[in-house]
Protein backbone atom coordinates (compact mmCIF):
# COMPACT_ATOMS: atom_id res chain seq x y z
CA UNK A 1 0.00 0.00 0.00
CA UNK A 2 2.70 2.76 0.43
CA UNK A 3 4.82 1.65 -2.31
CA UNK A 4 1.96 2.03 -4.36
CA UNK A 5 1.12 5.24 -2.39
CA UNK A 6 3.79 6.67 -4.13
CA UNK A 7 3.95 4.89 -7.47
CA UNK A 8 3.21 6.82 -10.74
CA UNK A 9 0.19 5.86 -11.27
CA UNK A 10 -1.33 6.25 -7.68
CA UNK A 11 -2.10 9.86 -8.62
CA UNK A 12 -4.85 8.84 -11.34
CA UNK A 13 -6.69 6.43 -8.29
CA UNK A 14 -9.91 7.33 -7.87
CA UNK A 15 -10.88 8.19 -3.81
CA UNK A 16 -14.10 8.00 -2.52
CA UNK A 17 -14.75 11.33 -0.29
CA UNK A 18 -18.71 10.77 0.05
CA UNK A 19 -20.23 7.09 -0.51
CA UNK A 20 -22.95 7.73 -2.18
CA UNK A 21 -26.07 5.42 -4.11
CA UNK A 22 -28.79 6.21 -6.31
CA UNK A 23 -30.35 2.89 -6.10
CA UNK A 24 -27.83 -0.06 -7.55
CA UNK A 25 -25.27 2.45 -8.94
CA UNK A 26 -22.59 3.76 -7.18
CA UNK A 27 -22.77 7.70 -7.53
CA UNK A 28 -20.22 8.19 -4.59
CA UNK A 29 -18.47 11.72 -5.11
CA UNK A 30 -15.08 11.06 -5.03
CA UNK A 31 -11.69 13.15 -5.52
CA UNK A 32 -12.45 12.77 -9.28
CA UNK A 33 -16.06 14.72 -9.31
CA UNK A 34 -14.34 17.06 -6.58
CA UNK A 35 -12.12 18.59 -9.38
CA UNK A 36 -14.66 18.81 -11.70
CA UNK A 37 -17.20 20.64 -9.50
CA UNK A 38 -13.78 22.86 -8.70
CA UNK A 39 -13.79 23.31 -12.70
CA UNK A 40 -17.56 24.39 -12.84
CA UNK A 41 -17.47 26.80 -9.79
CA UNK A 42 -13.77 28.25 -11.50
CA UNK A 43 -15.03 28.64 -14.48
CA UNK A 44 -18.63 30.39 -13.97
CA UNK A 45 -16.63 32.56 -11.80
CA UNK A 46 -14.16 33.30 -13.70
CA UNK A 47 -16.40 34.54 -16.71
CA UNK A 48 -18.96 35.81 -14.09
CA UNK A 49 -17.11 37.74 -11.59
CA UNK A 50 -14.54 38.72 -14.81
CA UNK A 51 -17.68 40.24 -17.03
CA UNK A 52 -19.31 42.06 -13.37
CA UNK A 53 -18.17 45.60 -14.45
CA UNK A 54 -18.87 44.90 -18.42
CA UNK A 55 -16.38 48.06 -19.02
CA UNK A 56 -16.10 49.26 -22.43
CA UNK A 57 -12.46 49.23 -22.17
CA UNK A 58 -11.85 45.88 -20.41
CA UNK A 59 -9.44 45.36 -17.41
CA UNK A 60 -7.07 42.43 -17.44
CA UNK A 61 -9.77 39.99 -16.20
CA UNK A 62 -12.22 40.54 -18.00
CA UNK A 63 -9.74 40.92 -21.67
CA UNK A 64 -9.13 37.29 -20.37
CA UNK A 65 -12.82 36.15 -20.44
CA UNK A 66 -13.50 38.17 -23.70
CA UNK A 67 -9.95 36.43 -25.06
CA UNK A 68 -11.82 33.03 -24.25
CA UNK A 69 -14.77 34.07 -25.73
CA UNK A 70 -13.39 35.42 -28.90
CA UNK A 71 -11.28 32.35 -29.05
CA UNK A 72 -13.30 29.52 -28.74
CA UNK A 73 -16.10 31.73 -31.28
CA UNK A 74 -13.32 32.61 -33.65
CA UNK A 75 -12.53 28.70 -34.13
CA UNK A 76 -16.13 27.81 -34.54
CA UNK A 77 -16.23 30.60 -37.39
CA UNK A 78 -13.31 29.59 -38.96
CA UNK A 79 -14.15 26.02 -38.87
CA UNK A 80 -17.91 25.75 -39.35
CA UNK A 81 -18.90 28.83 -40.31
CA UNK A 82 -21.76 31.47 -39.64
CA UNK A 83 -23.88 27.87 -39.46
CA UNK A 84 -21.96 26.77 -36.14
CA UNK A 85 -22.90 29.47 -33.93
CA UNK A 86 -25.73 27.31 -32.41
CA UNK A 87 -23.07 24.80 -31.26
CA UNK A 88 -21.06 27.63 -29.59
CA UNK A 89 -22.72 27.41 -26.26
CA UNK A 90 -22.04 23.66 -26.29
CA UNK A 91 -18.53 23.44 -28.01
CA UNK A 92 -17.26 26.35 -25.24
CA UNK A 93 -18.15 24.44 -22.28
CA UNK A 94 -16.36 21.78 -23.67
CA UNK A 95 -13.26 23.60 -24.14
CA UNK A 96 -12.89 25.22 -21.08
CA UNK A 97 -14.05 22.11 -19.06
CA UNK A 98 -11.11 20.42 -20.57
CA UNK A 99 -8.64 23.50 -20.35
CA UNK A 100 -9.63 23.83 -16.37
CA UNK A 101 -9.77 20.27 -15.95
CA UNK A 102 -6.09 20.19 -17.42
CA UNK A 103 -4.46 22.94 -15.91
CA UNK A 104 -6.05 22.17 -12.20
CA UNK A 105 -4.24 19.16 -12.61
CA UNK A 106 -0.89 20.85 -13.21
CA UNK A 107 -1.05 22.09 -9.40
CA UNK A 108 1.16 18.97 -7.58
CA UNK A 109 -1.48 17.06 -5.44
CA UNK A 110 -4.29 17.68 -7.07
CA UNK A 111 -6.15 15.25 -9.61
CA UNK A 112 -6.21 15.23 -13.22
CA UNK A 113 -10.09 13.87 -14.31
CA UNK A 114 -9.20 14.17 -18.08
CA UNK A 115 -6.58 11.81 -17.74
CA UNK A 116 -9.25 8.96 -16.96
CA UNK A 117 -10.32 7.86 -20.03
CA UNK A 118 -13.87 6.76 -19.11
CA UNK A 119 -14.06 10.77 -19.07
CA UNK A 120 -12.76 11.71 -21.92
CA UNK A 121 -14.36 8.86 -23.84
CA UNK A 122 -17.54 9.95 -22.51
CA UNK A 123 -17.11 13.86 -23.53
CA UNK A 124 -16.23 12.21 -27.12
CA UNK A 125 -18.64 10.02 -27.45
CA UNK A 126 -21.22 12.53 -26.73
CA UNK A 127 -19.82 14.66 -29.70
CA UNK A 128 -19.63 11.36 -31.98
CA UNK A 129 -23.18 10.63 -31.42
CA UNK A 130 -24.14 14.17 -31.60
CA UNK A 131 -22.58 15.48 -34.56
CA UNK A 132 -24.16 11.98 -36.08
CA UNK A 133 -27.61 12.74 -35.09
CA UNK A 134 -26.47 16.46 -36.40
CA UNK A 135 -26.07 15.31 -39.97
CA UNK A 136 -29.09 12.96 -39.86
CA UNK A 137 -31.20 15.41 -39.26
CA UNK A 138 -29.51 18.19 -41.61
CA UNK A 139 -29.39 15.88 -44.74
CA UNK A 140 -31.55 12.92 -43.77
CA UNK A 141 -29.87 9.74 -45.73
CA UNK A 142 -28.23 11.76 -47.95
CA UNK A 143 -25.95 11.88 -44.84
CA UNK A 144 -24.31 8.30 -46.11
CA UNK A 145 -22.66 10.22 -48.86
CA UNK A 146 -20.39 11.39 -46.50
CA UNK A 147 -18.81 8.00 -46.72
CA UNK A 148 -17.90 8.34 -50.54
CA UNK A 149 -15.07 10.31 -50.82
CA UNK A 150 -15.73 12.70 -53.61
CA UNK A 151 -13.69 12.60 -57.23
CA UNK A 152 -12.59 8.86 -56.58
CA UNK A 153 -13.52 6.86 -59.78
CA UNK A 154 -16.64 3.89 -59.00
CA UNK A 155 -13.59 0.98 -59.30
CA UNK A 156 -12.58 2.08 -55.42
CA UNK A 157 -15.46 2.76 -53.99
CA UNK A 158 -15.26 -1.21 -52.67
CA UNK A 159 -12.41 -0.10 -51.17
CA UNK A 160 -12.50 3.91 -50.21
CA UNK A 161 -15.92 3.32 -48.23
CA UNK A 162 -14.98 0.82 -45.57
CA UNK A 163 -11.71 2.66 -45.34
CA UNK A 164 -14.09 6.08 -44.46
CA UNK A 165 -16.84 4.20 -42.53
CA UNK A 166 -13.90 2.78 -40.04
CA UNK A 167 -11.91 6.43 -40.17
CA UNK A 168 -15.19 7.32 -38.85
CA UNK A 169 -16.59 5.06 -35.84
CA UNK A 170 -12.85 5.30 -34.97
CA UNK A 171 -13.15 9.32 -34.16
CA UNK A 172 -14.42 8.80 -30.61
CA UNK A 173 -11.72 6.31 -29.87
CA UNK A 174 -8.90 8.36 -31.08
CA UNK A 175 -10.42 11.67 -29.90
CA UNK A 176 -10.61 10.53 -26.19
CA UNK A 177 -7.58 8.64 -26.38
CA UNK A 178 -5.62 11.74 -27.85
CA UNK A 179 -6.29 13.46 -24.64
CA UNK A 180 -6.05 10.44 -22.06
CA UNK A 181 -3.02 9.43 -23.06
CA UNK A 182 -1.35 13.13 -23.34
CA UNK A 183 -2.20 13.73 -20.27
CA UNK A 184 -1.53 10.10 -18.32
CA UNK A 185 1.46 10.01 -20.00
CA UNK A 186 2.98 13.27 -18.90
CA UNK A 187 2.01 13.41 -15.55
CA UNK A 188 3.34 9.84 -15.21
CA UNK A 189 6.54 11.15 -16.88
CA UNK A 190 6.73 14.01 -14.46
CA UNK A 191 5.96 11.90 -11.10
CA UNK A 192 8.84 9.12 -12.80
CA UNK A 193 11.29 12.02 -12.45
CA UNK A 194 10.14 13.43 -9.28
CA UNK A 195 10.59 10.18 -7.89
CA UNK A 196 14.53 10.30 -9.30
CA UNK A 197 15.36 13.73 -7.54
CA UNK A 198 14.31 11.88 -4.19
CA UNK A 199 15.99 8.59 -4.81
CA UNK A 200 19.49 10.52 -6.22
CA UNK A 201 19.56 12.84 -3.62
CA UNK A 202 20.96 16.88 -3.43
CA UNK A 203 23.21 16.49 -5.83
CA UNK A 204 22.18 14.02 -8.14
CA UNK A 205 18.61 15.36 -7.66
CA UNK A 206 20.03 18.81 -9.89
CA UNK A 207 19.58 16.76 -13.29
CA UNK A 208 15.57 15.46 -12.97
CA UNK A 209 15.02 18.47 -11.31
CA UNK A 210 16.10 20.76 -13.69
CA UNK A 211 14.08 18.03 -15.92
CA UNK A 212 10.98 18.23 -13.93
CA UNK A 213 10.96 22.43 -14.31
CA UNK A 214 11.09 21.49 -18.15
CA UNK A 215 8.84 19.17 -18.01
CA UNK A 216 6.10 21.64 -16.14
CA UNK A 217 6.80 23.92 -18.63
CA UNK A 218 5.66 21.51 -21.34
CA UNK A 219 2.93 19.54 -19.62
CA UNK A 220 1.14 23.56 -18.97
CA UNK A 221 1.56 23.96 -23.08
CA UNK A 222 0.29 20.25 -23.57
CA UNK A 223 -2.71 20.85 -21.39
CA UNK A 224 -3.80 24.15 -23.58
CA UNK A 225 -2.95 22.25 -26.53
CA UNK A 226 -4.99 18.99 -26.16
CA UNK A 227 -7.78 21.22 -25.19
CA UNK A 228 -7.47 23.10 -28.19
CA UNK A 229 -6.85 19.71 -30.15
CA UNK A 230 -10.69 18.02 -28.74
CA UNK A 231 -12.24 21.55 -29.44
CA UNK A 232 -11.33 22.28 -33.12
CA UNK A 233 -11.84 18.45 -33.67
CA UNK A 234 -15.21 18.91 -32.21
CA UNK A 235 -15.60 22.13 -35.13
CA UNK A 236 -14.74 19.57 -37.31
CA UNK A 237 -16.70 16.81 -36.90
CA UNK A 238 -19.79 20.14 -36.88
CA UNK A 239 -18.41 20.92 -40.19
CA UNK A 240 -18.50 17.48 -41.29
CA UNK A 241 -21.73 16.63 -40.87
CA UNK A 242 -23.28 20.17 -41.76
CA UNK A 243 -21.32 20.34 -45.18
CA UNK A 244 -20.76 17.27 -45.98
CA UNK A 245 -16.80 16.90 -46.85
CA UNK B 1 -3.75 1.14 -13.72
CA UNK B 2 -6.23 2.78 -12.24
CA UNK B 3 -7.72 4.36 -15.15
CA UNK B 4 -9.25 0.72 -16.25
CA UNK B 5 -11.12 -0.20 -13.14
CA UNK B 6 -14.39 -0.75 -14.45
CA UNK B 7 -16.25 -0.08 -10.57
CA UNK B 8 -14.77 3.72 -11.33
CA UNK B 9 -16.74 4.48 -14.15
CA UNK B 10 -20.06 4.88 -12.48
CA UNK B 11 -19.18 7.74 -10.35
CA UNK B 12 -17.08 9.41 -12.97
CA UNK B 13 -19.93 9.39 -15.12
CA UNK B 14 -22.32 10.40 -13.44
CA UNK B 15 -20.20 13.40 -12.15
CA UNK B 16 -19.05 14.40 -15.71
CA UNK B 17 -22.83 14.64 -16.76
CA UNK B 18 -23.51 16.66 -13.46
CA UNK B 19 -21.13 19.00 -13.80
CA UNK B 20 -20.91 19.06 -17.38
CA UNK B 21 -24.48 19.98 -17.74
CA UNK B 22 -24.28 22.64 -14.98
CA UNK B 23 -21.60 24.23 -16.62
CA UNK B 24 -23.06 23.93 -20.25
CA UNK B 25 -26.73 26.08 -18.06
CA UNK B 26 -24.00 28.23 -16.95
CA UNK B 27 -22.05 29.28 -20.12
CA UNK B 28 -25.32 28.81 -22.39
CA UNK B 29 -27.38 30.92 -20.18
CA UNK B 30 -25.37 33.60 -18.12
CA UNK B 31 -21.66 33.96 -19.10
CA UNK B 32 -21.76 33.83 -22.65
CA UNK B 33 -24.80 36.35 -23.44
CA UNK B 34 -23.00 38.40 -21.20
CA UNK B 35 -19.77 38.44 -22.79
CA UNK B 36 -21.94 38.56 -26.53
CA UNK B 37 -23.56 41.33 -25.28
CA UNK B 38 -20.54 43.64 -24.14
CA UNK B 39 -18.75 42.99 -27.26
CA UNK B 40 -21.29 43.72 -29.60
CA UNK B 41 -21.76 46.50 -27.81
CA UNK B 42 -18.15 47.35 -27.76
CA UNK B 43 -18.57 46.80 -31.78
CA UNK B 44 -21.74 48.99 -32.06
CA UNK B 45 -20.05 51.41 -30.44
CA UNK B 46 -16.95 50.87 -32.71
CA UNK B 47 -19.02 51.13 -35.92
CA UNK B 48 -20.93 54.34 -34.21
CA UNK B 49 -17.46 56.45 -34.10
CA UNK B 50 -16.03 55.06 -37.79
CA UNK B 51 -19.51 56.32 -38.84
CA UNK B 52 -19.25 59.45 -37.35
CA UNK B 53 -15.74 59.88 -38.19
CA UNK B 54 -16.63 59.68 -41.61
CA UNK B 55 -19.51 62.06 -41.65
CA UNK B 56 -17.15 64.53 -40.53
CA UNK B 57 -14.67 63.61 -43.28
CA UNK B 58 -17.30 64.39 -45.25
CA UNK B 59 -18.33 67.51 -43.84
CA UNK B 60 -14.56 68.64 -44.40
CA UNK B 61 -14.40 67.40 -47.64
CA UNK B 62 -17.34 69.45 -48.71
CA UNK B 63 -16.20 72.79 -46.74
CA UNK B 64 -12.78 72.26 -48.82
CA UNK B 65 -14.73 71.87 -52.18
CA UNK B 66 -16.58 75.15 -50.85
CA UNK B 67 -13.50 77.03 -50.41
CA UNK B 68 -11.53 76.02 -53.54
CA UNK B 69 -14.97 76.84 -55.75
CA UNK B 70 -14.36 80.44 -53.93
CA UNK B 71 -11.14 80.53 -54.50
CA UNK B 72 -11.49 79.79 -58.34
CA UNK B 73 -14.26 81.95 -58.74
CA UNK B 74 -12.04 85.29 -56.84
CA UNK B 75 -9.12 83.91 -59.36
CA UNK B 76 -11.80 83.91 -62.98
CA UNK B 77 -12.73 87.30 -61.24
CA UNK B 78 -10.04 88.75 -60.82
CA UNK B 79 -8.89 87.71 -64.76
CA UNK B 80 -11.86 89.61 -65.72
CA UNK B 81 -10.94 92.50 -64.32
CA UNK B 82 -7.87 92.54 -65.29
CA UNK B 83 -8.24 91.81 -68.97
CA UNK B 84 -11.11 94.51 -68.98
CA UNK B 85 -8.84 97.26 -67.35
CA UNK B 86 -5.84 96.06 -70.15
CA UNK B 87 -7.91 96.30 -72.86
CA UNK B 88 -8.99 99.21 -72.10
CA UNK B 89 -5.75 100.98 -71.40
CA UNK B 90 -4.98 99.45 -74.66
CA UNK B 91 -8.04 101.02 -76.42
CA UNK B 92 -7.22 104.49 -74.60
CA UNK B 93 -3.21 104.14 -75.60
CA UNK B 94 -4.27 103.78 -79.45
CA UNK B 95 -6.63 106.30 -79.33
CA UNK B 96 -4.14 109.36 -77.56
CA UNK B 97 -1.69 107.42 -80.45
CA UNK B 98 -3.73 108.57 -83.21
CA UNK B 99 -4.01 111.84 -81.84
CA UNK B 100 -0.50 112.34 -81.20
CA UNK B 101 -0.24 111.12 -84.98
CA UNK B 102 -2.98 113.73 -86.50
CA UNK B 103 -1.31 116.62 -84.21
CA UNK B 104 2.23 115.85 -85.52
CA UNK B 105 1.86 115.72 -89.06
CA UNK B 106 -0.69 119.09 -89.00
CA UNK B 107 2.65 120.36 -87.29
CA UNK B 108 4.54 119.11 -89.92
CA UNK B 109 2.76 120.21 -92.73
CA UNK B 110 2.73 123.54 -91.45
CA UNK B 111 6.59 123.56 -91.24
CA UNK B 112 6.57 122.28 -94.46
CA UNK B 113 4.65 124.72 -96.08
CA UNK B 114 6.21 127.28 -93.63
CA UNK B 115 9.72 126.34 -95.12
CA UNK B 116 8.49 126.49 -98.79
CA UNK B 117 7.70 129.96 -98.43
CA UNK B 118 10.81 130.59 -96.58
CA UNK B 119 12.45 129.12 -99.49
CA UNK B 120 10.17 131.51 -102.34
CA UNK B 121 11.26 134.43 -100.12
CA UNK B 122 14.68 133.56 -100.19
CA UNK B 123 14.89 132.68 -103.93
CA UNK B 124 13.58 135.90 -104.65
CA UNK B 125 15.90 138.19 -102.59
CA UNK B 126 18.49 136.07 -104.43
CA UNK B 127 16.96 137.41 -107.67
CA UNK B 128 17.45 141.27 -106.33
CA UNK B 129 20.86 140.68 -104.55
CA UNK B 130 22.22 139.40 -107.93
CA UNK B 131 21.02 141.74 -110.11
CA UNK B 132 22.10 144.64 -107.94
CA UNK B 133 25.71 142.96 -108.05
CA UNK B 134 25.41 142.09 -111.52
CA UNK B 135 24.79 145.75 -112.25
CA UNK B 136 27.25 147.27 -109.80
CA UNK B 137 30.46 144.39 -111.35
CA UNK B 138 29.47 145.03 -114.93
CA UNK B 139 29.90 148.78 -114.29
CA UNK B 140 32.98 148.29 -112.38
CA UNK B 141 34.33 146.00 -114.82
CA UNK B 142 33.25 147.63 -118.46
CA UNK B 143 33.52 151.44 -116.93
CA UNK B 144 29.74 152.14 -118.15
CA UNK B 145 26.82 151.67 -116.37
CA UNK B 146 24.16 148.69 -117.80
CA UNK B 147 20.28 149.41 -117.25
CA UNK B 148 18.44 147.32 -114.62
CA UNK B 149 16.46 145.70 -116.72
CA UNK B 150 20.00 144.13 -118.45
CA UNK B 151 21.32 142.94 -115.99
CA UNK B 152 18.05 141.45 -114.59
CA UNK B 153 17.73 139.82 -118.20
CA UNK B 154 21.17 138.08 -117.10
CA UNK B 155 20.40 137.05 -113.95
CA UNK B 156 17.22 135.31 -114.84
CA UNK B 157 18.84 133.47 -117.51
CA UNK B 158 21.49 132.34 -115.27
CA UNK B 159 19.03 131.16 -112.35
CA UNK B 160 16.78 129.79 -115.48
CA UNK B 161 19.64 127.77 -116.87
CA UNK B 162 20.66 126.71 -113.30
CA UNK B 163 16.96 125.30 -112.54
CA UNK B 164 16.42 123.75 -115.60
Amino acid sequence: MAAEGHGPLAQFEIKTLIPLKMGEIDVSFTNSALFMSLTLVLVTLFLVLGMRQRALIPGRWQSMAEMSYEFVANLLRDTVGNEGRKYFPFVFTLFMFILFGNMLGMIPYSFTFTSHVIVTFAMALTVFVGVTILGFVKHGLHFFSFFVPPGVSVVLWPLMIPIEIISYLSRPISLSVRLFANLTAGHTMLKVFAGFIISLGVVGGVLPFAFVVALTGLELLIAFLQAYVFTILTCFYINDALHLH
Amino acid sequence: MPQLDPSTFAPQLFWLVVTFVLLYLAMWKIALPKIGSILQDRQERIDDDLEKAEKLKQDAEAVREAYEKTVAEGRNKAQDTIRAASEKMAAEAASQHAALTEKLNAQTAEAEARIDAAKEQALANIRTVATDVTQAAAGKLIGREISEADAEKAVASVLDEERH
